[in-house]
């Protein structure tokens, strides 16, 4: 429940305006540009994206990776000689406006080309609309089964997710909780879940698979999406005395709010997992203090020390525009950069930005590149080749742990060490 | 189950106290300037800013940095009183004032993502995290504090309208502001005063809520709801209703989110229509209130 769903605009110098355009830098950077390039019309991209309300951290964030995908596109010439440009509208974490801006984006500003907004609750009606007018919505957080399955999707097939899909978040982590002896195996499980088409999936597969392994459910609760207090279901959570809790979260705040009703009931799981919240880098170790996130855990497709030629060149163009350190990164900022690299491919493959085509050549069955990982869709636009890897936080490093066998895991620290405090 | 009943309103108690404080300076300015500061949320939120500085920045203890942020926050109550609620006449004052402070809440919003950015923060300090063992309950210290001085709080402020020169001058206001400038009142002054100390008190909840949650500049539009409700409940005006009320609604919430978290915030809200159906002043109504 909230009061009005409208945000002021504040970060972006035009952000009175709700228009941004990022008018892609330095083409002169590049010596091979010829003055017919340069005269060639921009691609124009539309993304509606949350740049203020509850998901504005990630929005931002995703923001990030788009613009720094543009910058490397512009300074490598652009993509077919063309500069990129973006115009972002802010859909200020509402549905609604996000279809809003879809509609402004392709009837009134004419793109060339849309990318996808931050979250599956934002995705999937933003991706209806561009389905009307035969777009494709090339996205990076839209990877709930609720977007897959719109009957827009199924009939015009035009979502296409470059992450993983979302249901399939936790089995690393459940495959590893079964492969423990008996007697390390957590006993208990719960499963606090926000109400979100991002959480749900997940935490069901994960209840059924750790049930099925003997891992009694001793709380299973879907939480309202505008949590008032998380403080009472999470004591609620520490009364049962469960030795796993895998919450479903959609942000850093509900995460916090758990962490802090935890240490103040005396309550440690020996396991404790979020999808997502944990993800945020900095952001979140901002919010819980670096030693209190040690040992908690969450899975993603990508981190700042992925192992991958491209990712590595983002991240250190992240630093250095940026700065921090790798595991400061947001993982959105990865999954926007990814969205770019995938359209640049398509854009390159089927010389324009017909949207017909480039929805029949993402159909295909070609293996794109990312720095994520490979990426090949499905009729519905999910990848097909998708790493998913379970990351803890470890004095400050968010450590790859899981799949055990997978380049780059480490060791897991398990069970959780206590709260710092 | 009775234990968890027990625990859900012990919770509910301790949750109402963080609520209270954020609401009585909202309930304060209405009922001496018929005023509905929609910034209210934000100010919350800019509180607990002003409280996370202090305390990172300057290493000042939580409580200690109050003595800073409460003189600080009357200021701004001061401020934005006499830059935008003091041209706001006649009868549409109360209607008018909705944009008026919404116009302050998306401008300290804006303020606020300019110097902090998006990013989720909190509020530490070891009484924050830590709690105490009473009668099998593990109770956070932050939250008992928190209720004392939602109950502090609320019975110095009954003391200052009750008990003090300022304070009839403050009641005179409220019953009747042509009458009060006829007998001498200096209504301007009253005003702006009265919602300087509604703004200050809030320094003190958004201290509170920022120990209680991770905060970012968009953290008032969650509040702000709640808050109206919580003293349209209490009775508009009523100091004493604003408690009561967010008692009301925390250990609502907190019995009904045993059974069902979906379904504990519309039981509030649903509670509070049928109170508003038979009291349509609240609580502690508007007129009851004023006539003390």
């Amino acid at each position: 429940m909230r009061f009005h769903r409208t945000r002021f605009l504040p970060i972006t110098a035009a952000g009175a305006a709700a228009v941004t355009i990022l008018a892609a830098c330095s083409s002169g950077s590049s010596s091979s540009s010829s003055s017919s390039q340069s005269n060639k019309k921009p691609i124009t991209i539309g993304v509606s994206v949350s740049l203020t309300g509850d998901f504005s951290a990630d929005g931002q964030a995703f923001q990030r990776g788009y613009n720094l995908w543009a910058s490397d596109v512009n300074k490598g010439g652009g993509i077919l000689g063309r500069q990129v440009k973006f115009i972002y509208l802010d859909d200020k974490s509402d549905p609604t406006q996000g279809s809003t801006n879809v509609q402004q984006l392709i009837s009134s500003d004419h793109v060339d080309m849309l990318f996808g907004p931050f979250s599956s609750l934002i995705t999937g009606p933003t991706a209806t609309v561009a389905a009307r007018y035969g777009f494709a919505m090339i996205e990076g957080a839209g990877g709930a089964p609720a977007v897959f399955n719109t009957p827009s999707n199924k009939a015009r097939h035009n979502v296409f997710d470059v992450s993983y899909p979302i249901v399939d978040q936790y089995d690393p982590l459940t495959a590893w909780i079964k492969s423990l002896p008996a007697g390390q195996r957590p006993a208990t499980a719960a499963y606090p879940i926000v109400d979100n088409p991002f959480t749900i999936p997940p935490e069901q597969r994960a209840q059924g698979q750790l049930e099925a392994a003997g891992v009694k459910t001793v709380y299973s609760k879907v939480l309202p999406e505008e949590l008032p207090n998380a403080t009472s279901d999470a004591n609620q959570v520490a009364a049962s005395g469960a030795q796993a809790v895998l919450l479903g979260s959609v942000d850093v705040p509900t995460v916090a709010a758990f962490m802090k009703a935890f240490q103040q009931q005396h309550y440690n799981p020996k396991i404790l997992a979020a999808t997502a919240g944990p993800d945020q880098g900095a952001a979140f170790l901002k919010a819980v203090g670096k030693a209190n996130a040690t040992g908690v855990m969450t899975a993603n497709g990508w981190y700042g020390g992925y192992d991958n030629p491209q990712s590595k060149k983002m991240v250190q163009e992240y630093i250095a525009k940026y700065g921090g350190s790798p595991s400061d990164i947001n993982s959105d900022v990865a999954e926007g950069y990814s969205v770019g690299q995938v359209a640049a491919q398509a854009i390159h493959a089927t010389g324009g930005t017909n949207q017909a085509k480039i929805i029949q050549y993402l159909h295909s069955g070609v293996t794109l590149s990312s720095v994520q990982g490979p990426v090949q869709f499905n009729s519905l636009g999910m990848n097909t080749k998708p790493v998913i890897f379970v990351f803890q936080w470890q004095n400050g490093n968010y450590a790859q742990v899981l799949p055990a066998n997978a380049a780059g895991s480490g060791n897991i620290q398990f069970p959780k060490p206590n709260w710092a405090g | 189950m009775g234990r968890e009943l027990y625990r859900a309103i012990v919770d509910g108690i301790l949750y109402g106290g963080v609520y209270a404080l954020m609401a009585v300076g909202l309930t304060l300015i209405f009922g001496v300037l018929d005023i509905i500061n929609i910034a209210q949320g934000i100010l919350v939120v800019l509180a607990a800013y002003l409280s996370y500085v202090l305390s990172v920045h300057l290493h000042l203890e939580l409580f200690l940095g109050l003595l800073i942020t409460i003189p600080v926050m009357f200021l701004v109550g001061v401020a934005i009183q006499v830059l935008f609620m003091r041209r706001l006449r006649g009868r549409e004052r109360t209607s008018m004032s909705l944009l008026a402070s919404y116009a302050v809440m998306i401008i300290i919003e804006g303020i606020l993502y300019l110097a902090f950015g998006p990013d989720y923060v909190q509020l530490n300090a070891s009484y924050v995290t830590s709690s105490v063992h009473v009668l099998g309950f593990y109770l956070p210290y932050i939250y008992l504090y928190g209720f004392g001085l939602a109950v502090a709080l609320v019975a110095a402020l009954y003391l200052m309208l009750y008990r003090t020169t300022f304070g009839r001058s403050l009641r005179a206001t409220m019953q009747d502001q042509t009458a009060a400038r006829l007998v001498g009142i200096d209504i301007n002054r009253v005003a702006a005063l009265a919602f300087g100390i509604g703004v200050a008190v809030t320094a003190v909840g958004g201290m509170v809520f920022g120990a209680t949650n991770a905060f970012n500049p968009n953290s008032g539009y969650d509040l702000i709801s709640r808050l109206l409700a919580i003293i349209i409940l209490g009775g508009m005006g009523s100091i004493g209703g604003a408690l009561a009320a967010a008692l009301f609604m925390s250990v609502t919430e907190a019995i009904v989110d045993i059974w069902s978290p979906t379904w504990s915030v519309v039981v509030f809200y649903a509670a509070l229509v049928v109170v508003l159906t038979f009291r349509p002043q609240g609580l502690f109504g508007h007129r009851e209130a004023r006539a003390q």
